[in-house]
């Protein structure tokens, strides 16, 4: 990088602010996706939104490219740098800015952690609702860029149900407030725009989030089943009574072996878990969780474990929490995914992966968000093995393949970022992703904002647009897509 | 009333109904008149197509021509907004009515805009299901509609508003551009959220053809409690009380001195629930009729607007100060009709960290200001519409 551009940055930032020796620089070459390595040309640590601004500026007169970094835990290369552009971590702006327990509101930088909102109201009854598994460490603007969810997200809503306003520095450097703290702001939606753009449309300075009051009590019920069909009809069963759990999770024996190795749950040896949690008044939980039970054992379920304590109940989560971390234990190598059908299509797609795994060899193991039809499969491998990566990617696209061929989606949580952009044009028609791509060009039209992320390919954006050309496909009517 | 920019002529109208017929069949092309006004703009005609093609192709030759197109549903909140600059073609969806497909063992509906949202909830009810929203007038009001109005109702405290519900969304755009966004599946991260940009665009950017929502249980059983409450900082106690407590009320809602509260779920839970809240007060059963209050202050010839503003919960007793005749939901979201100083009250409401927003034409700006984002707003709908030929000028700003 220009050196008079890293000087003027490190005007901006201070010493300490700025990251360019090539060996610092490695820290930063990937996010949780780790088969993906590009090392940027300069690291900035800002600690506030005016350097944040100063910064984006200088790129914006460069035209240098910049990403956006919270914690670097994604799954999808998100935060992946861009070859000869500059990251900007968002780590050092960590403050929780405002308590408003009245409202039931707090204001926090981007860089605060996932659990520690919760950990900052939890006094007063209050959470924080989105619950990533990765939420000990990754960001609120990790979470805001991914629209990240977690377990709890089946009654409570994702990421952006809990969003309701922002502030964010676009890609020219100007500030905007997206959203207020009250609902309905005037105007288009553009806070709802903004989470889940995967960093391509500014970077969130500060976030206003919503928290949750406490329900009275939560209770967890663990369930084995012989198989996970067994358990994917009572999953139907409890969804058919009119009942929303806060959770429904289940895990194959492939999962529950490499859970028990790395954090002894206790889970018992079965061929379908289910981990179902109710929470809300005592009286109303207490009846519903009668019919569970009764709905668990009609499905064949062997064995049936309330948590009785805290305690059981952590440990209970731990284990699922831990899944991932856990294919360690049993494999050298995975890839995780992030499929989601409609969820009736789980028995389905389950005995399709088990016969993709069978006609290459490769083990898969399954975590999912049963109740909303997010599976997590884990495509495990050896990379020492010549030939298993690529058969491991295969396997792991075509399970994405079936997905869309549910008519679900290639991405729950996780987001699109590097790693899946050419998905994309599987699951969407091109007028589709050219419509998305005008939002791209109203926040970015220079396409500074991570770019080459999300999507396979890049609308180009005038100054104004001119009188937009139909696709051929479009014209003779065949792109019309649900 | 708005100026046109235009004089409007028999034979141009006769010149584009000719073309619309061509699109949609001569049934369905009418020559407008004064009783399809919108906001005081007489448009030239009405169009009636068939589905989401005919839809596009009507845009695309409209916007072709430079002619200005109002989207239109049941016509319920047409003069929501402000008035049009230019008004031309009135677009109605009625047409596009059907449930397309209710997967009810997924919770999920795919429905076309035009649908009402009462026929809406009689399919899904045929599975013990619903759309968890309760917006004003369901019998005429269509789901394209209350998209674009942003009108949730009281449901909102317990499942969410609208941009929670909506999972995906069809648009035609101005150039005949369709597209779609989001999906099927409840749990969705590829690509952008379009369908919260729809939500609430009042038909700005395209005309929403179809959209598809995630779907709740119908309660088991439901219960509305009101509690008579003396003045405004008694109401408010009792809300925040409420709010204060681990209960799981679906919708509170504050009204003529009570508070009134609706429970849904077990028996043993509602139970359990009303005895924490008759703490607050004393507690009468409420007749399931009040969460029609909002409707109620509309037809009385009471005088001055009908306001929508947002407050936070702890400012809804100041909120309350200067009103009347008002709805308030505990989520912060207020209805009233004022015949006071209206822009002496949205700059007092905006002062809080709210707004105001005037539902049907006055002579003031229906909005009031989106503050420092509104640049940007003009930069999405320049993407999306350049030509504005879609409800020019009734959204913020003059967009
Ligand atoms: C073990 C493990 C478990 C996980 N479990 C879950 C799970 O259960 N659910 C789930 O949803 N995800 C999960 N994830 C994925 C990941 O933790 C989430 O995507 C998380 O939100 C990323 O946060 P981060 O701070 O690490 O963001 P990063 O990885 O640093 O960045 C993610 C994206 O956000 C952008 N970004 C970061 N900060 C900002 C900002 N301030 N403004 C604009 N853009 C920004 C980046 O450019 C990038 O595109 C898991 C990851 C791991 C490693």
């Amino acid at each position: 990088m220009n050196p008079n551009i890293l000087e003027e940055l490190r005007g901006i930032l201070g010493p300490h602010g700025l990251i360019s020796s090539s060996e610092e620089l490695r820290t930063y070459e990937c996010d949780g996706l780790t088969n993906f390595r590009v090392i940027p040309s300069a690291v900035v640590l800002p600690d506030s939104t005016e350097q944040v601004q100063a910064v984006v500026r200088v790129c914006h007169r460069e035209r240098i490219p910049f990403v956006a970094r919270g914690s670097g835990t994604g799954l999808s290369g998100g935060a992946l740098p861009v070859a000869g552009g500059i990251v900007i971590c968002l780590a050092r702006m960590k403050r929780i800015l405002e308590v408003d327990l009245a409202n039931a509101r707090v204001v926090v930088e981007p860089g605060v952690i996932n659990l520690e909102v919760t950990g900052r109201v939890a006094s007063a009854n209050f959470f924080y609702a989105p619950d990533p598994s990765s939420q000990s460490v990754c960001s609120i603007g990790g979470n805001v860029a991914e629209n990240s969810g977690g377990a709890h997200c089946l009654k409570y809503g994702f990421t952006t149900t809990h969003v309701l306003g922002l502030d964010v520095v676009l890609p020219d450097g100007s500030l905007v407030h997206l959203g207020s703290k009250t609902l309905d702001a005037p105007g288009y939606d553009l806070a709802g725009v903004f989470v889940g753009s995967e960093g391509t449309l500014g970077i969130a300075t500060k976030i206003i989030l919503r928290i949750v009051k406490r329900p009275e009590c939560v209770r967890t019920l663990l369930a084995a089943f012989h198989s996970t069909n067994e358990a994917g009809a009572a999953v139907s069963g409890i969804i058919a009574t009119g009942m929303l759990p806060a959770a429904i999770e289940m895990m194959d024996n492939l999962a529950i072996q490499a859970a028990e190795a790395a954090v002894h749950a206790n889970y018992p040896n079965c061929g379908g878990l289910l981990l179902v949690e109710l929470d809300g008044p005592v009286a109303e939980v207490d009846a519903l969780m009668a019919h569970v039970d009764e709905i668990c054992r009609q499905n064949g379920a062997w064995e049936i474990r309330v948590a009785q304590s805290e305690a059981e109940r952590a440990l209970v989560w731990k284990g699922r929490k831990a899944a991932f971390a856990a294919m360690g234990r049993i494999s050298p190598n995975y890839i995780v995914q992030d499929g989601v059908i409609p969820r009736t299509s789980l028995p389905q797609i389950l005995n399709e992966i088990k016969e993709l795994s069978a006609e290459t060899g490769l083990r898969v193991a399954n975590v999912f968000h049963a109740g909303d039809g997010n599976l997590h499969p884990l495509v495990l491998y050896d990379r020492r093995v010549p030939g298993q990566e690529k058969a491991a990617e295969r396997l792991s696209e075509r399970i994405l393949e079936l997905c869309i061929e549910k008519g679900g989606s290639i991405t729950g949580e996780h987001g699109v970022g590097e790693e899946k952009k050419h998905m994309m044009s599987k699951m969407f028609a091109e007028p589709d992703l050219d419509t998305m791509q005008r939002v791209r060009c109203a926040f970015d039209p220079l396409q500074l904002s991570n770019p080459t992320k999300v999507f396979p390919r890049t609308r180009l954006c005038g100054d104004k647009p001119g009188e937009y050309v139909p696709h051929p496909l479009e014209t003779a009517g065949i792109a019309e897509r649900y | 009333m708005a100026e046109r920019f235009r004089p409007a002529s028999r034979t141009e109208a006769d010149g584009i109904g000719e073309v619309l017929r061509a699109i949609v069949g001569p049934e369905h092309v009418r020559l407008a008149t004064e009783v399809d006004a919108v906001a005081g703009v007489v448009p030239l005609v009405v169009v009636e197509p068939a589905d989401e093609r005919q839809t596009a192709s009507v845009l695309r030759c409209a916007n072709q021509a430079g002619l200005a197109v109002i989207p239109c549903g049941g016509g319920t909140k047409l003069d929501w907004g402000n008035p049009s600059r230019q008004a031309d073609v009135v677009l109605s969806v009625r047409r596009l009515n059907q449930v397309i497909e209710h997967a009810w063992a997924d919770l999920t509906v795919t429905v076309e805009a035009g649908c009402t949202v009462a026929q809406l909830q009689r399919t899904l009810a045929q599975h013990g299901q619903r759309l968890a929203v309760d917006p004003l007038w369901p019998e005429r009001a269509t789901i394209g509609g209350i998209l674009a109005t942003n009108d949730s109702g009281t449901l909102r405290l317990g499942y969410g508003a609208l941009r929670d519900l909506i999972i995906g969304v069809t648009l035609a755009l101005a150039d005949g551009t369709i597209a779609s966004s989001g999906g099927k599946v409840v749990k969705n991260v590829a690509g952008y959220d379009l369908p919260k940009l729809a939500t609430g665009s009042l038909g700005t950017l395209g005309v929403i053809t179809r959209a598809v929502f995630r779907l709740h249980p119908l309660p088991r059983n439901t219960r509305t409690l009101t509690i008579a409450v003396g003045d405004a900082d008694a109401m408010q106690r009792v809300i925040l009380s409420i709010l204060g407590e681990q209960l799981a009320p679906a919708a509170v809602q504050a009204r003529d001195g009570n508070v009134d509260i609706l429970l849904e779920g077990t028996l043993d839970g509602i139970a359990a629930q009303e005895s924490v809240i008759k703490k607050f007060g004393e507690v009468r059963e409420g007749s399931p009729a009040v969460w029609k209050a909002r409707e109620d202050l509309w037809p009385s010839s009471g005088a001055g607007p009908i306001v929508k503003f947002t407050t936070l919960p702890s400012r809804i007793s100041a909120a309350a100060a200067p009103l009347s005749r008002f709805v308030i939901q505990a989520t912060g979201i207020g209805y009233a009709r004022f015949d006071g100083d209206v822009q002496e009250l949205r700059a007092a409401m905006e002062r809080d960290g709210g707004s105001l927003m005037i539902l049907g034409a006055t002579k003031l700006d229906a909005w009031g200001s989106p503050g420092d984002s509104l640049p940007l707003m003009r930069a999405v709908k320049e993407q999306f519409d350049p030509k504005g030929t879609l409800n020019p000028g009734r959204f913020v700003g003059g967009i």
